[in-house]
């Protein structure tokens, strides 16, 4: 999303540019507000019976997910349905790509269809920038390897709005395996962008230096008004990967338990959970936990980001999702 | 020790700025080549009918030697061949290249090497040398039958692409190198620390979630091969230098008597870890492009010969290769082609580097570490020249490669310091 104004002073996107969600690098902070903006609205929207709007009406939307996903493809699926748009979900498994097709031939095929947007997930960084390179669609990176998943930047930073009223100077302690993490590298980017604070916790080796303020020690989390729980990857925990000698040290040591957290933090992740792993279920399960709403920001946060990239010219928000 | 053949050219290169650093020579002469050696030096030289270049304005210097270039033959000529790589680095302004052997089959075997050098008699545009395996496979285990293959006239012998992992089988190695009198060139990468790695361990790559490949992965292991070097008293080449760390190793043991020498490549010298940002596949190479302050080092090393060499790397790569996602993608660029032009504009143009400088590294410099004749530009001497045109630009295009491979990082980009005639071996090997 480069080179995006702002019409009349408002908060609107550009007119007739092909643009894509790839990296909340790419993202100035009033395209994020704007976005929120416009998540907001949609939340509206979703309290009514009648949920769906006609906006995205014949417009298709392809989800490629080349890595297993719940949240993210359901999520996309159905934002999609509730803009009224056509969507259809392709799974690595149990197509051409089992049977070697190349990134790029997959990308042709599915371009003969015309997509307006695809959602593209994929173990390689760098998969998205390269899907919007080879096609003429539009392109949201649902993750690519280890780099971004700016759409789940984005649902946090609604999450948080909504539980705190406000973004600027929040304290965020996002806490666990860093290194391996699309969603800690689109965080830190988004926090930085809206002025909250991040700090990074957990074992050395999965701390990367460079993003943001790191440590080990635990007892860093106590000054945040978030704590984000990373999922621990099962697989780079395996025996030899040495990154921590064993889950139960991790456990011990950056587990998140009802006697680490002080009166009134919030705890998020990111999801799917590893209970008694990273998180302790009753954490998990508290009212501190804000997971629910994460899940619930996801949808409309997607509504949002789809809507965007396909309206052009100046369109009031209210207008468009017909909020009375 | 190089195959190709030679020439007997007889050609005046008429009103050049000659110049040759190593020999002494800045001046504007005539140079008149009789049956492919340097005849006569000085002005209004007599044509003795010989065909004319009118080279006013142009630079005249000795022709550049490539240590360190993947021909993909035998077993890639998709990618490229003997002719068309020999082709490319003549193009280049290259009198002769050096071709690693991580080919398929690998160039571990007198009579792979005797096959090669018998189809560079026939095909090769300029000379080419080939250095043969140092482990059988390059598996960094057994030795090959590295007498036989010095015999079968081996350049010198290297597991480029890959290191040789144990202390133990390197130390072997050089100690039974005395055998050949021949050079060993190594790929510095301790694999347990560059596992995973696609770009340098460093702020971009921490950023954009790639796997890191540290400057620690180079540095331990040329700090090894440093120290086997003086333990043996055997000499090593260090290949592809990168990280800063790595050249003051190098500096301190050239310091201390050990018989060291090292290349640099000209996208470590022109580029670092920013360019990936763009993830293009074309910018991903092993080891990686690094910070800035390792490129300062690099330079600096160049400047006081600690890097005695300018080594393209050339490593070309089909399109199906490299047209995927960057971490997708295998590692290695292209060079021969613009090497001389990419260092021209970015380093020389703007006086981080003297042209002088540049010119020695990529010509007397290699041919020193491996033994082979220095082009000069001096009454006897076989024409190894090369006519350089630093006068207008032209924009890198995809169509104007002799190479088979396209993955160049300079596509689109506007270059100056062209190379219009090269003359190898006393052959007229390219014209622009």
């Amino acid at each position: 999303m480069t080179d995006l104004r702002v019409v009349g002073g408002e908060l609107l996107p550009p007119a007739n540019e092909r643009r894509h969600l790839l990296s909340i690098a790419d993202l100035t902070k009033d395209e994020v507000e704007r976005l929120l903006a416009t998540a907001r609205s949609f939340a509206l929207s979703q309290e009514r019976d009648n949920k769906k709007l006609p906006t995205l009406r014949g417009r298709l939307i392809l989800n490629v997910f080349y890595e297993s996903s719940t949240r993210t493809s359901s999520s996309f699926e159905l934002a999609a349905k509730r803009l009224s748009a056509d969507t259809m979900t392709l799974k690595a498994a149990g197509s051409s790509v089992d049977k070697g097709e190349s990134l790029k031939d997959t990308a042709l095929t599915l371009s003969a269809y015309d997509p307006d947007v695809i959602v593209l997930r994929h173990p390689e960084v760098g998969a998205a920038q390269y899907i919007a390179q080879v096609t003429d669609a539009r392109v949201v990176n649902a993750g690519d390897g280890k780099h971004q998943h700016p759409t789940q930047a984005l649902l946090d930073l609604h999450t948080m709005r909504e539980a705190f009223g406000r973004l600027e100077g929040l304290q965020v302690a996002i806490v666990g395996d860093v290194l391996h993490s699309r969603v800690a590298r689109s965080l830190v980017q988004a926090l930085e962008l809206v002025g909250a604070g991040a700090i990074l916790v957990g074992p050395p080796a999965l701390l990367p230096a460079g993003l943001a303020p790191a440590t080990h020690d635990i007892s860093a989390i106590a000054d945040a008004d978030v704590v984000y729980v990373l999922r621990m990857q099962k697989e780079r925990m395996l025996a030899g990967a040495n990154f921590v000698p064993s889950l139960r040290e991790y456990t011990a040591h950056w587990g998140i338990t009802p006697a680490r957290l002080r009166e009134g933090q919030r705890v998020m992740h990111p999801g799917p959970m590893n209970r008694g792993v990273e998180i302790d279920a009753r954490v998990a399960d508290s009212d501190a936990s804000l997971v629910v709403d994460q899940v619930r920001a996801g949808l409309v946060v997607r509504m949002a980001v789809l809507y965007d990239l396909l309206t052009t010219g100046p369109v009031a928000v209210e207008t468009a999702v017909g909020v009375a | 020790m190089l195959a190709g053949r030679t020439g007997e050219e007889n050609l005046v290169i008429r009103g050049a700025r000659v110049l040759d650093p190593a020999e002494g020579v800045d001046a504007t002469l005539d140079v008149r080549i009789d049956g492919g050696v340097i005849a006569q030096l000085g002005s209004g030289l007599d044509t003795n009918e010989h065909r004319v270049i009118d080279a006013a304005g142009l630079t005249l210097a000795p022709a550049f030697i490539d240590p360190h270039v993947h021909l993909r033959t035998p077993g890639r000529e998709d990618e490229e061949t003997i002719e068309s790589g020999t082709a490319a680095a003549a193009a280049g302004g290259y009198c002769a290249i050096l071709a690693v052997p991580n080919t398929d089959p690998v160039v571990d075997d007198a009579d792979v090497l005797r096959g090669l050098r018998a189809r560079a008699a026939e095909e090769a545009v300029i000379p080419v040398g080939f250095l043969a395996a140092i482990t059988k496979g390059q598996d960094g285990e057994e030795l090959t039958e590295m007498g036989a293959l010095a015999d079968a006239g081996a350049a010198g012998f290297t597991d480029d692409g890959r290191p040789v992992a144990t202390a133990g089988v390197m130390r072997r190695a050089l100690q039974y190198n005395a055998v050949t009198g021949r050079m060993i060139a190594v790929h510095c990468e301790e694999q347990s620390l560059t596992r995973g790695g696609h770009a340098h361990a460093g702020q971009v790559a921490a950023e954009l979630g790639l796997g890191g490949w540290p400057s620690l992965g180079e540095s331990l292991m040329v700090a090894r091969d440093l120290d086997l070097a003086a333990e043996t008293g055997q000499p090593v080449h260090l290949m592809h230098l990168s990280a800063r760390e790595s050249v003051d190793h190098l500096r301190r043991a050239l310091a201390a008597g050990v018989r060291a020498s090292g290349e640099a490549t000209p996208h470590h010298l022109c580029l670092t870890e920013e360019a990936v940002r763009s993830l293009d596949p074309n910018l991903k190479m092993n080891p990686p492009l690094r910070a800035e302050d390792d490129r300062r080092a690099l330079l600096d090393a160049l400047r006081d010969g600690t890097i005695a060499a300018i080594a393209t790397d050339h490593a070309p790569h089909s399109p199906e290769e490299k047209d995927v996602p960057f971490e997708a993608a295998p590692f290695g660029v292209t060079g021969l082609e613009t090497s001389f032009a990419a260092l021209y504009t970015t380093l020389v143009e703007p006086g981080v580097l003297t042209l002088e400088t540049v010119l020695r590294r990529m010509s007397a410099g290699p041919a020193a570490i491996f033994g082979l004749e220095r082009p000069r530009v001096a009454l006897g001497a076989p024409a190894n020249l090369t006519l350089i045109d630093t006068n207008g630009s032209w924009r890198v295009k995809a169509e104007q490669f002799r190479s088979r491979s396209l993955n160049s990082w300079l596509l689109g980009q506007r270059l100056r310091g062209r190379i219009v005639l090269t003359v190898a071996a006393g052959r007229t090997v390219f014209e622009q």
